[in-house]
């Protein structure tokens, strides 16, 4: 660097300024909603609406936060919620895994026709299939149980395949050299193949159980006991019997945002990982 | 793609495929079928078949007959459903919006995540701070990301209409409907796309760009003729995915204004929902629904013809 001529130098640095002043430009843009939510979540009802509008004011407290979570709803829909996303997030990984290994580096009748199947399957929008599924899901007696919102979200064919491709790419002389050593193919699956393969399992983990959080329409339309509502859809039904109590609305809103952003500030860079290995994988 | 041998290694004459050869019972034949990787993909094939390929064959046979919810007072009526949908103005109308929001969205955020990728990629320093900026909308859920535009809307105390000092009927007249929907979609899912073309930027060797300088080639120069070429296959992964995922659109847009005003917005999955749920018309919603299939089939063909034909002029 200090080899570069001071022109030169001059001329990066002013590069970078201009470059870091637009970015921030525009990141305080794209975070102006959730400051916004931030600060109407901060005052009180009365004064949601006042005009002129205000970001900062003096009065400003946490009522809203302390009603929402005494309300019981939030805490309860949470709980729901992360019954459901770990569930079809621990169901998917497992039954993917075994099932990419199983086309990757296994033998068996109709391997390739069952495997051509299941990617035609990555073309199925989810949509689609919705109103069948239903009545289907329905004729298995599932609607309104926890297990008719997690089980059709475990069917998760472009999942498989992400794991086939990494599976693919592990050596087999590891797996030769545990072969000989008597190892059985569950075995060598768990203890050899797993391991190595934490950082895409755990993309896949990741990408599950944001989708799975964030899913809404399904849990929406299998459940009709409020007592089985996930967050997303609690929170949509409630808007209207909060009425126009907007503190309140961008409270729980944040509330039901933290978690994954939490989860993201964590793992962010598995996710960006992720999301390079999934697109990768989608070609 | 055949397995490493096994331990016990067969005859060299047997065939490849283990039991493929000889006969032997019902019983036995579903042992050999098993032997081997069966029992690895059972489980992921029976949630598969069940939720799955079960309704999406169900599906079909449930467009061909004039049923309900409940499965009760079905008829076959064979393509009735269908000649109804394409009478049906409703279907034509939300199919319309469909495909508006689509063609109005997938530029928006090619253009976008493309930019923001290129500035986030370039900055040096706090680089997670970038990320998370962009990207962190993408993780909220769609009622959250609901409740937050429905307020920044909000016409007379909305945070928009004030800062802009002017009464826009953001979700008030179908045209500025259609366009707020865009508006909040784009700062919702742009992250996503965003991700994927940094990661793409990442990976162009950076020998190209210092030879290209010594060539003399300006910021802009190499940008056209290095940056772009080189994410390409993204920027065409991103099309698509963006397509595929516009024709599905359907939280946000009930969310925030249940498709209003006066169905101005409402996309064709919203009167799928409509039908099949509300009007417990599972027959008519199955046909609509194998419309859309069919378009996104095309989509999705399409995409594999060009990626095949690039392939070949590469060659």
């Amino acid at each position: 660097m200090s080899a570069l001529p001071l022109a030169q130098r001059i001329r990066r640095n002013a590069g970078q300024i201009v470059l870091t002043s637009l970015g921030a430009l525009l990141a305080a843009l794209w975070l102006v909603p959730f400051g916004w939510a931030l600060s109407t979540s901060l005052k009180p009802e009365g004064d949601t609406q006042k005009l002129p509008l205000r970001w900062i004011q003096s009065n400003m407290n946490l009522d809203a936060y302390r009603s929402v979570l005494g309300d019981g709803n939030i805490p309860k829909w949470l709980v729901n919620s992360v019954i459901v996303s770990t569930g079809v997030t621990l169901l998917t990984v497992v039954v993917s895994a075994l099932a990419a290994y199983g086309f990757a580096r296994t033998d068996f009748r109709c391997r390739r026709v069952l495997f051509g199947i299941t990617l035609a399957g990555i073309m199925v929008p989810g949509t689609v299939i919705t109103a069948p599924l239903f009545a289907n899901v329905r004729t298995m007696g599932l609607v309104d149980t926890y297990w008719g919102v997690i089980l059709p979200q475990v069917s998760a064919p472009a999942m498989v395949f992400i794991l086939y491709k990494f599976f693919q790419g592990v050596p087999r002389e590891l797996e030769e050299a545990a072969r000989i050593d008597g190892a059985g193919r569950w075995r060598i699956f768990g203890q050899i193949v797993l391991p190595l393969s934490r950082p895409v399992l755990a993309a896949v983990a990741i990408f599950t159980f944001i989708a799975s959080w964030n899913n809404f329409m399904w849990p929406y339309l299998v459940t009709t006991d409020p007592d089985l509502a996930t967050l997303p859809v609690g929170l949509a039904t409630v808007q209207s019997s909060f009425g126009i109590r907007w503190a309140q609305l961008m409270a729980g809103a944040l509330l039901a945002a933290l978690p994954l952003l939490i989860v993201f500030v964590f793992f962010q860079r598995q996710i960006v990982r992720g999301v390079a290995h999934t697109g990768i994988a989608g070609q | 793609m055949t397995p490493p041998v096994t331990a016990a290694a067969p005859a060299p004459t047997r065939s490849r495929r283990p039991g493929a050869a000889d006969g032997g019972g019902p019983r036995a034949r579903l042992g050999r079928v098993f032997q081997h990787g069966g029992w690895f993909v059972a489980p992921f094939l029976l949630v598969y078949a069940l939720f799955l390929v079960w309704p999406l064959v169900s599906g079909l046979w449930y467009s061909l007959n004039e049923t309900n919810l409940a499965g009760i007072n079905t008829e076959f009526i064979g393509l009735g459903n269908y000649r109804e949908a394409f009478g049906d103005g409703e279907m034509w109308d939300a199919l319309g919006n469909t495909l508006r929001f689509t063609a109005m969205i997938t530029p928006l955020i090619v253009v976008t995540a493309f930019g923001l990728a290129l500035l986030a990629h370039n900055i040096k320093r706090g680089k997670w701070f970038w990320r998370l900026a962009f990207f962190a909308p993408f993780l909220l859920p769609s009622a959250v990301l609901a409740e937050l535009w429905r307020w920044l809307y909000e016409p007379d105390f909305g945070l928009l209409n004030n800062t802009l000092n002017h009464r826009v009927p953001w979700l008030l007249e179908g045209d500025w409907a259609m366009f707020s929907m865009v508006l909040a979609t784009l700062w919702w899912t742009v992250g996503f796309s965003f991700l994927l073309y940094l990661a793409a930027l990442q990976s162009i060797p950076n020998h190209l760009y210092e030879a290209a300088a010594l060539d003399g080639a300006g910021p802009l120069k190499r940008m056209w003729h290095i940056t772009v070429p080189m994410v390409r296959t993204i920027t065409g992964l991103i099309l698509v995915l963006q397509i595929l995922a516009s024709l599905q659109v359907f939280d946000q847009i009930f969310l925030i204004n249940e498709g209003g005003p006066n169905n101005e917005t409402r996309p064709v999955v919203q009167y799928i929902i409509q039908q099949g749920f509300t009007g417990y018309r599972i027959g008519y919603a199955s046909a609509i629904s194998y419309i859309v299939f069919l378009l996104i089939v095309v989509v999705t063909l399409a995409r594999l013809w060009l990626v095949r034909n690039r392939e070949e002029n590469i060659r």
